[in-house]
């Protein structure tokens, strides 16, 4: 009833196409932005900014970068994390060497460095798909974490081999580094990270969109049909790895504030790819959902014992934890292999006619 | 090549497509359209195709036929570039086609259908016909992320093609429905619309009618021939089922082992004594 579309007609297919055609979407939608702009800062503390909304935020975004990719190209990649290293050593440089430059400017930059190592690594496939591809991403993977422990330059030859972000202002507000606000950091989270998933709903259901769902579904009709199946792949490539890479910029100067080589080892890469798997591979939504689960869920365990004054040693926490969310993965991809988004869809199809069967 | 074209199945506007037909055919069959000369294909040391060659003439139905494993899909690909000819040579409006790659072909006007269905799963039936105007559409990288100025303006004037194409083939309900749940019947149509979209100057159809019941071959064929007299598009198809090509087709062309054995009107192709006996077989 909530949900019923009865009686909503579209007179011109310029209402049809447009970004949220249901109205129910569209109030559902200006509800959560109210939410997150308005309501959450107002509330957090600092505690749940760091935990909760700003990473939760920036692996949403992470794994949008590799949804594109993987979910509407079906690129299989291992190289998130790596890709995301790109984009914050990519940042760290443009910031040091030029202390003029307004930080948000420059972690938008950065994304275009690792759009282009992502075409580079992206090259290869044309020839290998699948598991194949995966292999040759790791190969990416190791290659980066390697170039970012030996090649002194890109971390200004510090002695203790990490980065450091230095204290960045926007018209005299401090936007990174020890002395910003988590506020502020949340708010240009919050804007990058919007505009991002604006640019990439936009991408996905237009003309390039289709053209990477086709190459996911079947290549050889995709090319009888007129694509360009190198140009195809290698668009997904960068647009995916500018995206990552914008969020491995976000993922340092917003949120971590120095990071070491290892940070952006495969351990990230796997982090990011389960967010997209149990998020719902091919949808945008999802990512935010798995992000949730992901880097959410772990949080609220941990601080749920203590909240409910139980007498629980923090390692028995911490042990109980890992085996929740293990559990709750398995349980989420058992009853949807579709991911969270599938489920929402389902649920909200049923909504459309409920309270008839059908 | 009057009276080829009495098909039984839809009586009531065979009658009168069929009086606008005869007024129609001298305007309706163009000039030479692709010319094959001479095409042999050769996989290592076997020789799939041997030295074929006939032509497609501008608005006709040209069929080819022929018993399993004559090479008839070969030569279909041959046609849409997936497979280059180790010999002879392709003319497209009279000049020679250098080797290309299949979504070159695709951009020159030549699309198809597949025998086994190749339509894109995971998409709704509204994007699937959609992709087939990709080769129409030339926003950018950016207006297509803002969806603004010329990436908006061609999703809606593109949009429009497709839904005349959506009428026509009578697939409006099953419009935002996902391919995958769809039966193989609207299947074969949805990838008849899309290849429709792309408003093909020569449009090859590999065995639309496999696997049908014969009501959807009936639908199938009408739309068939709608769609050439319509929008006079240039047809070549594959197909087994004899009374169907011999009803729908302009001219056919009859291979059989990798040869051409055949070549002309079907009541020519009727009486030809090598198609009885690739057909019938040869008493020994």
């Amino acid at each position: 009833m909530l949900y019923r579309t009865a009686g909503q007609f579209k007179t011109s297919y310029k209402a049809d196409m447009a970004l949220f055609p249901v109205r129910q979407d569209a109030v559902l939608l200006a509800v959560i932005l109210a939410l997150v702009w308005g309501v959450f800062p107002l509330l957090a503390s600092e505690f749940a900014f760091q935990t909760l909304l700003i990473p939760i935020l920036i692996y949403a975004l992470a794994a949008l970068g590799l949804n594109i990719l993987t979910g509407y190209a079906g690129q299989l990649s291992l190289g998130t994390g790596a890709f995301m290293g790109v984009g914050a050593y990519a940042c760290y440089k443009m910031v040091t060497l030029f202390p003029w430059m307004n930080p948000v400017v420059a972690i938008l930059l950065s994304g275009l460095f690792s759009a282009g190592v992502g075409v580079m690594f992206g090259i290869p496939s044309l020839r290998i798909k699948g598991f194949y591809l995966a292999i040759a991403t790791l190969a990416a993977q190791f290659f980066l974490v390697w170039l970012f422990e030996k090649w002194g330059w890109l971390y200004n030859d510090n002695a203790s081999g990490a980065i450091q972000v230095p204290n960045l202002d926007m018209f005299g507000i401090y936007v990174a580094g020890p002395q910003a606000s988590s506020l502020v950091q949340y708010y240009v989270v919050l804007a990058v990270v919007t505009l991002m998933t604006l640019l990439c709903i936009n991408l996905t259901r237009g003309n390039l969109g289709r053209t990477w769902k086709a190459t996911r579904d079947m290549d050889i009709a995709a090319e009888l049909i007129g694509i360009n199946l190198l140009r195809s792949k290698l668009m997904a490539f960068a647009v995916s790895s500018y995206v990552v890479g914008v969020a491995g910029a976000l993922f340092v100067f917003m949120w971590r504030g120095a990071a070491e080589p290892n940070l952006f080892d495969i351990p990230l890469s796997f982090r990011v790819l389960f967010i997209a798997i149990i998020g719902g591979l091919g949808s945008i939504l999802g990512n935010y959902l798995g992000a949730i689960l992901i880097v959410g869920l772990p949080v609220v365990l941990n601080t749920l014992p203590q909240a409910l004054g139980l007498p629980i040693s923090s390692a028995t926490v911490e042990h109980l934890n890992v085996m929740i969310v293990g559990a709750l993965i398995v349980f989420f991809l058992i009853i949807e292999p579709h991911g969270l988004a599938r489920l929402w869809a389902l649920i909200r199809e049923k909504l459309i006619i409920w309270p008839f069967p059908h | 090549m009057d009276g080829s074209r009495t098909d039984d199945s839809t009586e009531g506007q065979e009658t009168v497509r069929d009086e606008g037909h005869v007024v129609a055919e001298g305007r309706r069959i163009g000039p030479v359209l692709m010319e094959l000369r001479n095409i042999t294909l050769r996989f290592g040391g076997v020789v799939a195709i041997k030295d074929i060659s006939f032509d497609i003439r501008e608005g006709e139905i040209r069929a080819i036929i022929g018993p399993n494993g004559a090479g008839k899909s070969s030569m279909l690909n041959i046609i849409s570039g997936f497979y280059t000819p180790s010999e002879g040579a392709l003319l497209y409006r009279g000049e020679t086609r250098p080797p290309m790659r299949p979504y070159e072909v695709a951009r020159l006007g030549v699309a198809r259908t597949f025998q086994n269905i190749a339509l894109f799963e995971g998409m709704t039936v509204l994007d699937n016909v959609m992709t087939g105007r990709l080769t129409h559409m030339k926003a950018g990288l950016v207006a297509q992320a803002l969806w603004w100025g010329r990436a908006r303006d061609e999703e809606i004037a593109n949009r429009e093609v497709v839904e005349k194409v959506i009428d026509f083939l009578e697939i409006q309900a099953i419009r935002k429905t996902p391919v995958g749940r769809l039966p193989y019947g609207l299947k074969k149509r949805v990838e008849l619309a899309r290849a429709l979209a792309a408003e093909p100057s020569l449009l090859l159809l590999d065995e639309p009618m496999a696997g049908m019941n014969v009501e959807e071959k009936e639908d199938m064929s009408r739309f068939i021939l709608d769609v050439n007299d319509e929008f006079g598009t240039t047809i070549c198809l594959i197909e087994h089922d004899m009374g169907v090509v011999m009803d729908l087709s302009d001219r056919v062309v009859v291979m059989d082992y990798g040869r051409k054995i055949g070549d002309g009107t079907p009541d020519e192709v009727r009486r030809n004594q090598d198609v009885i006996d690739a057909y019938l077989g040869v008493a020994h």
